[in-house]
C-alpha cells in the first residue's frame, strides 16, 4: 500500500494509547454502542475538518467554517419546510459553496489573507444566520428528515457513513488525481506551481468551495441531529476543526498533511471529549487536559529526523 | 478598487458626525430640562451581553415594546459576549449622553469600570437579567437562578417519585448562572435523600453539546432515572440523545423557551422553569423612564417572577 510516514505511527500509537487508557479505566467504553456513539459525535467535526485540510494543504485557513455550517443548517430547515427537503438540502449545499466561493474571491481577486477573509466571512454568515432565523431556532422538522443526522445502516450510524464516504473520496482526490496534486503543490510553493502551468487561482477557489461544501454538509447533519436548527450552532467549532487538521500533522504553511490524519485527529479528540463524561471528569479540568492533548501532539509532531524529507505532493 | 473606498470615507465620516451631533442635541436637552420632564426626548442605551441567543431577543423585544408606548427613544448595542466590546459601548453611550444605561452585563465583575464611568458622568445604570458586582446602580432587575434551580429539581424529584439515578448538565463553567442553577439543585438534592447524582458534566448551554454529553452519559449510565439541565437547549440536546437511545428519562430545563414548551407539551420533557425576559426588558425601560423624569427606584432587587411550567399549565404559555 502506501508508504507511512512517521507521522502515521506516532499518532495511530498515540490514538491507540488513549483507547487503551480509556477501556482500562472505564468499562463502557470498548463497547460497540459506545464507539458508534464516539463515531457519530465526531461526523459532524469531521465532515468540517475534511474540508479545511484542503484549505490548509494549500496553505490557506478557513476559520468561517462553523459560521457556514451554521446558516446552512438554518437553510436546509427554513426552506426545507417551505418547499420540501430535497430542495431544502440542494439550497443549503448551493449557500455553503457559494460562501466558500466568496471566501475564494476575497482571496485569490481581491488578495486579501486567508485568515482575514475568511474571519470577516465568520461574521458576515454568521450575522446572516441570525437575520435568517430572527434569531430564533427553526423546529419542527419532520421524522423523515431526521435520519440523516439519527438514523442507522445496518450497525453503523448514517452520519458516520457519510463522514467515511467523505474521507474516501478526499483521500481519493487527493492521492490520486490531477487536482489533489495541484493543491499540494499550490500549498508547497504557490510560484513554483504557477511556473510549472497549474492554474493556482482555479486550486484556490476549489479548496474553498469544497470546505463551504463541506461545512453545509456538516450543517445539515447537526439540524437533522438537533431535530431543529440553531441559529447558535457551531459557535468556536472551527477551532475543533482547526485542531483536528493540526493533530492530524498537517502543516499550517500548507503543502503538508493528509486527510487520513486528519480523520484520525478528529477521532482522538472525539474520544477524549466521551473519555472525559465518561469517566465524569470535572469541566474544569477537561478544557486544561483537552489543551495539555492538542499541546502534546503538536510538540511530538514538530518533532522530525531531519535528514526525512517530507513529501510534498500526494503521490 | 481603491478609488471606491476612498469615495466611502468621506461618507462614513459625514454619517459618523451626523449621528455625533444628533446625540449631542439629546443630552444637552437632558443637561438643562432634566429636572422638567416629559417634554424632551428620552434616550435609553440598552446594551446587551449578546443577541445571539432567543432569550435576549425577548428580552430586546419588552424593552422596544416599552420604549414605543412612553415614546423615548432606545438604542441597543450588542456586544456579543464579548466584554471589552461592552466597555467600548457603554463608553459610546456615555459620550452620546444618553439619559440612562441599561445594561445585562457580559460578565458582572469585569463591567464594574465601565458602570463606573457612567457613574461619573451621572447617568443612571439599571442592571437586567444579570446583575454588577460594583460601582452604583439604581436598581437590578433579574430573576433568582438559585431559586429557579431549586423548583425545576424539585419538579423533577417529584416526577420520579423522591427517588432515582440523576445527572446534571450543567451551564457555561464559571458563569454566574451556572453557579446559581447548580446550587439550587444542590440544596434540592440535600432535601430528597432518595436521589443519587450520578453525573455532573457541562455542555456550555448549548444543544448540540448537550446531546453529545448525554449520549456519553447514558454510555456509563444505562439506568440513569432523570436529568436536571440548567437550560432548556441543553434539556433539549439531552431529550434527543435519551429519544435514540430508546430509554426513558425524564428531563427538567429552565428558561421556558418556545421550543421547551413544545416538548413539555408532547409529553416528552417534564417540565421547565420560565423566566421572563420580556417582562424585564419592559421593566427596565418602564424603571428607566422614571429616573430620567427625575424619578427615583425604591427597590435595589426588583425580583423578575418565575414560573414551573409542566404538562398541567403548558397550554397558557404556548403561542
Amino acid at each position: 500500500m502506501k508508504r507511512l510516514h512517521w507521522v502515521d505511527y506516532g499518532l495511530v500509537i498515540g490514538f491507540l494509547a488513549l483507547a487503551g487508557a480509556l477501556t482500562a479505566a472505564s468499562p463502557v467504553f470498548l463497547t460497540w454502542s459506545n464507539l458508534m456513539n464516539v463515531a457519530r459525535q465526531v461526523s459532524i467535526n469531521g465532515l468540517l475538518a475534511a474540508g479545511e485540510t484542503f484549505v490548509v494543504l494549500s496553505a490557506g485557513i478557513d476559520i468561517s467554517v462553523g459560521s457556514t455550517m451554521a446558516l446552512a443548517g438554518a437553510v436546509v430547515a427554513g426552506v426545507g419546510l417551505a418547499h420540501g427537503f430535497a430542495l431544502g438540502g440542494l439550497a443549503a449545499l448551493l449557500v455553503g459553496t457559494a460562501v466558500g466561493l466568496a471566501n475564494g474571491l476575497f482571496v485569490v481577486r481581491f488578495r486579501v489573507p486567508a485568515f482575514i477573509a475568511t474571519l470577516a466571512m465568520l461574521g458576515i454568515a454568521r450575522g446572516a444566520t441570525l437575520i435568517y432565523t430572527q434569531g430564533r431556532p427553526i423546529s419542527g422538522l419532520p421524522e423523515s428528515f431526521l435520519f440523516i443526522g439519527n438514523g442507522w445502516l445496518g450497525p453503523v450510524p448514517f452520519p458516520v457513513v457519510l463522514m467515511l464516504a467523505t474521507y474516501a473520496a478526499a483521500h481519493v482526490t487527493l492521492r490520486y488525481t490531477a487536482f489533489g496534486r495541484y493543491v499540494y503543490a499550490v500549498g508547497g510553493n504557490a510560484r513554483a506551481a504557477r511556473y510549472a502551468g497549474i492554474h493556482t487561482e482555479k486550486v484556490l477557489y476549489a479548496v474553498y468551495a469544497i470546505a463551504g461544501f463541506l461545512a453545509a454538509v456538516g450543517g445539515i447533519v447537526l439540524t437533522s441531529r438537533l431535530a431543529s436548527a440553531d441559529p447558535q450552532a457551531g459557535v468556536g467549532i472551527e477551532l475543533d476543526a482547526i485542531a483536528a487538521v493540526v493533530l492530524g500533522g498537517a502543516s499550517l504553511f500548507g503543502g503538508e498533511g493528509s486527510v487520513l490524519r486528519t480523520l484520525l485527529g478528529a477521532l482522538i479528540l472525539g474520544v477524549l471529549n466521551n473519555g472525559m463524561n465518561l469517566l465524569n471528569v470535572s469541566p474544569f479540568y477537561q478544557e486544561v487536559i483537552k489543551g495539555a492533548v492538542i499541546l502534546f501532539a503538536v510538540v511530538v509532531g514538530n518533532w522530525r529526523p531531519r535528514s526525512q524529507g517530507q513529501f510534498k505532493t500526494g503521490g | 478598487m481603491k478609488k471606491r473606498l476612498w469615495f466611502i470615507a468621506p461618507l462614513l465620516t459625514a454619517a459618523l458626525l451626523l449621528a455625533a451631533c444628533g446625540g449631542g442635541g439629546a443630552g444637552g436637552g437632558s443637561e438643562s430640562g432634566g429636572q422638567g420632564g416629559g417634554k424632551k426626548q428620552v434616550t435609553v442605551g440598552l446594551a446587551l451581553s449578546t443577541l445571539n441567543n432567543p432569550y435576549f431577543v425577548t428580552l430586546r423585544d419588552g424593552a422596544q415594546k416599552a420604549a414605543d408606548a412612553a415614546g423615548v427613544k432606545l438604542i441597543v448595542a450588542d456586544a456579543g459576549n464579548d466584554l471589552s466590546k461592552q466597555t467600548s459601548q457603554i463608553e459610546d453611550f456615555i459620550t452620546q449622553k444618553v439619559d440612562v444605561i441599561v445594561v445585562n452585563p457580559v460578565d458582572s465583575d469585569g463591567i464594574v469600570p465601565a458602570v463606573q464611568k457612567a457613574n461619573d458622568a451621572h447617568i443612571p445604570v439599571i442592571a437586567v437579567d444579570r446583575g454588577v458586582n460594583g460601582g452604583k446602580v439604581a436598581t437590578t432587575i433579574a430573576s433568582d437562578n438559585v431559586e429557579a434551580g431549586k423548583m425545576a429539581a424539585e419538579a423533577l424529584f417529584k416526577a420520579l417519585g423522591g427517588s432515582g439515578k440523576v445527572a446534571e448538565l450543567e451551564g457555561v463553567p464559571g458563569a454566574s448562572a451556572t453557579r446559581d442553577r447548580g446550587k439550587g439543585f444542590d440544596q434540592a438534592v440535600q432535601a430528597n435523600s432518595g436521589i443519587q447524582v450520578v453525573a455532573k458534566q457541562t455542555a456550555n448551554f448549548d444543544r448540540s453539546q448537550g446531546l453529545s454529553v448525554m449520549e456519553n452519559i447514558l454510555q456509563a449510565n444505562p439506568d440513569l432515572n432523570g436529568v436536571f439541565a440548567e437550560n432548556d437547549e441543553m434539556a433539549l440536546g439531552a431529550l434527543q440523545a435519551i429519544k435514540n437511545a430508546g430509554k426513558a428519562v425524564k428531563v427538567v430545563g429552565i428558561d421556558g423557551t418556545d421550543d421547551a414548551l413544545k416538548a413539555i407539551k408532547a409529553g416528552d420533557m417534564v417540565a421547565t422553569v420560565a423566566q421572563q425576559p420580556e417582562w424585564m426588558g419592559k421593566t427596565a425601560v418602564e424603571d428607566a423612564v422614571k429616573l430620567a423624569q427625575g424619578g427615583s427606584i425604591d427597590q435595589a432587587f426588583t425580583a423578575a417572577p418565575l414560573t414551573l411550567i409542566d404538562a398541567s399549565n403548558v397550554d397558557q404559555y404556548l403561542k
